[in-house]
């Protein structure tokens, strides 16, 4: 069976409205429109006014109104038409949502999701096309998930839905309608996913690389184009980027001894420089065989231009390079 | 013919105001001339744009200003050359340009050159909350602001009534007067707009505008606009209120011009649109050289990182740096 990443998030959402009465979403035409990317289609039909709600275009108001009703114990969905304009409520996001149960201490928790496209998109240039993953994994008290195929976006919007906790839920408008082919168990109401749990999407011996979102796309092609060479990649799907499951890439690196990131974002306190990192203040460090390299976006503002713009974002060919670069190989 | 007529605009609607712009407003045959071929211009050019979009020549978005053409060209006919201008996509939507603005207002009288500011904005960003921070700072320290609200009835698929409780936005800058003006009707909004530029350089700024228009296409090319309004709806203001067809009717009765002479108009600003979208198409891209260019006005990073750790690109300076001195 095969399932859109947009219906996969449309149906989680759907039960879990269903499952639990606090639980409703707010933002820019996601009620009468059917949302801007049509995410929450049907929705309003089905719940009405009360629990899917038009907002005007206001993100700093109506994203401080979700965290105070989730300060209330009710379980918003704050929707984003894109992660660009959740630059508007960063400090709703940063100060009001993920601080308030530490300095409430511990009494005060902020269980609700802020969702919507994040990463680079096509052709809208630089305003409109970069990746907040980093930004947002930066801030404790925040849970940051960056999902890649239709299993994640319902497994992991589900349980970012129940999660106690302020979720960043940062999805991409290219994957939006590209579908996944997913098991019976996915398509099952009780699925969710475990927040803060990485999946090997390909298993290798000889490189780790390390994806998040659509990177893992560029990265699964990379592996495929590196087996004709010869070498085996194993891909690992981050999925969270906060907390971030190093367990995982830890097992990987003691079994192939090399790691790659991937990622779209730009590299500087980036998600693949974190990463880096940790392995290097840790023991871990003794298993790589060659130095942590990085693949992302280039450093600069994205370009509107076609081909500048697509020699900013990382291709599966950027990645086969770094690997054959690591590896020694031509 | 004659060289200069008189027309009466809607009753314009004041708010703390004593005395608003006039309703009898005069055209002299020139300006009428330059207002239509203006209008008739960046029709074309957002029809030109349209089709180009349709045919994959221009990536992204597409935000079309087909219907408001009397605000951006009775505007600028009051604007001298030392005034500024600021506006985000069709001139509405995004509001973050508006604080901008009035910091544009702002060095304008902090360098004293008598110059005035107009922001745009759209009903859509009217509601958020940095505008009113802007009114306010601008109405205490008097900059020389004009706040023009296009209001097109429609932020993205939300009708006005359904996005702001008060839609009377020419009233909601509290103590900034303002000025409601028919947005459909080139002359009305030249006027109202001279009577604001006329508030601010004497020194009684910021004035709020409301003009009031209309949208012809959806919010964007991927909004078909109709599942939110009728496709009757859209044709009745074609019909009864288009900005440019009204004009030309206008200046045709008041004898300042005549059909054949519009004509002639339309024939020009045609091939001038046609041959700019072919230079367009003819273009090639930048080239990658420019693809680090400015990012800073000074570099101090030396070349900048690229996708694969080892890779760079030259950091190039390419633009004026107006304010590298």
């Amino acid at each position: 069976k095969f399932l859109t990443v947009r219906d996969a998030l449309n149906t989680a959402i759907d039960e879990e409205m269903e499952k639990d009465e606090r639980v409703f979403v707010m933002g820019e035409e996601v009620a009468q429109y059917d949302g801007a990317y049509k995410i929450t289609r049907g929705l309003w039909k089905k719940y009405g006014d009360k629990r899917v709600i038009d907002t005007p275009i206001t993100e700093m108001g109506f994203a401080g109104i979700a965290v105070g009703a989730a300060f209330a114990g009710l379980r918003p969905i704050c929707e984003f038409m894109t992660f660009n304009f959740s630059m508007q409520a960063i400090d709703h996001i940063i100060n009001s949502a993920a601080k308030t149960f530490y300095m409430s201490a511990g009494t005060v928790n902020v269980p609700m999701v802020f969702r919507g496209p994040n990463g680079a998109a096509s052709g809208v240039a630089a305003q409109h096309s970069q990746c907040f993953g980093a930004w947002y994994a930066h801030c404790p008290g925040l849970k940051v998930i960056s999902p890649y195929s239709s299993e994640d976006c319902r497994g992991l919007l589900k349980a970012a839905i129940r999660d106690p906790d302020p979720v960043v839920f940062l999805e991409n408008e290219l994957l939006y309608g590209i579908p996944f082919e997913v098991s019976d168990e996915v398509l099952s109401k009780d699925f969710v996913l475990p927040i803060g749990k990485a999946k090997v999407e390909r298993a290798g011996n000889h490189v780790t690389l390390v994806a998040h979102s659509r990177a893992v796309a560029t990265s699964l092609e990379a592996a495929k184009e590196l087996s004709g060479s010869g070498i085996d990649a194993e891909v690992i799907n981050l999925r969270s980027l906060r907390p971030l499951d190093m367990e995982t890439i830890l097992t990987s690196l003691a079994k192939t001894h090399h790691i790659v990131m991937v990622e779209q974002g730009w590299p500087g306190a980036g998600v693949g420089a974190e990463i880096s990192a940790r392995i290097s203040e840790s023991n871990a460090f003794f298993q790589l065989d060659a130095p942590v390299l990085r693949v992302s976006g280039a450093d600069i503002p994205m370009p509107y231009a076609k081909t500048l713009e697509g020699a900013s974002i990382p291709q599966a060919q950027d990645v086969v390079r770094a690997v054959k670069t690591m590896l020694n190989q031509k | 013919y004659s060289t200069e007529a008189t027309f009466e605009t809607k009753p314009y609607k004041l708010h703390r105001l004593e005395s608003g712009p006039s309703t009898t407003v005069t055209c002299n045959k020139e300006d009428a001339l330059h207002m239509y071929r203006q209008m008739q211009a960046i029709r074309r050019l957002e029809t030109s744009a349209s089709n180009l979009y349709k045919e994959k020549a221009v990536r992204g978005f597409c935000h079309l200003y087909s219907g408001q053409e009397a605000c951006a060209v009775g505007m600028r006919k009051a604007m001298s050359d030392v005034d500024t201008i600021i506006t985000a996509y069709r001139t509405f939507g995004n509001c973050d340009q508006v604080p901008l603005g009035a910091g544009l207002g702002f060095a304008h009288k902090y360098k004293g050159d008598g110059g005035i500011n107009i922001s745009l904005y759209g009903d859509g960003a009217a509601n958020q909350g940095q505008i009113f921070e802007a009114y306010n700072m601008a109405k205490l320290w008097n900059l020389p602001c004009i706040f023009v609200c296009e209001n097109n009835g429609y932020g993205m698929g939300t009708s006005a009534e359904r996005a702001s409780a008060n839609v009377n936005y020419y009233t909601r800058g509290d103590t900034v007067p303002g000025i409601w003006v028919d947005g459909m009707d080139v002359l009305a909004v030249r006027e109202a707009t001279r009577f604001a530029k006329q508030m601010c350089t004497d020194g009684q700024g910021p004035v709020l505008m409301e003009t009031a228009t209309y949208r012809y296409s959806g919010h964007s090319m991927s909004d078909p606009g109709t599942s939110y309004r009728t496709r009757e709806e859209i044709q009745e203001v074609r019909q009864s209120r288009d900005p440019i067809t009204s004009f030309k009717d206008k200046i045709i009765n008041a004898g300042l011009t005549t059909a054949e002479e519009l004509k002639s108009i339309d024939n020009e600003v045609r091939v001038e649109v046609d041959k700019a979208t072919k230079d367009a198409k003819a273009d090639g891209e930048i080239s990658l050289e420019e693809i680090a260019a400015d990012i800073y006005a000074l570099n101090l990073e030396g070349p900048v990182r690229g996708i694969v750790s080892g890779d760079s690109f030259k950091h190039i300076n390419i633009g004026p740096q107006v304010n590298r001195k």
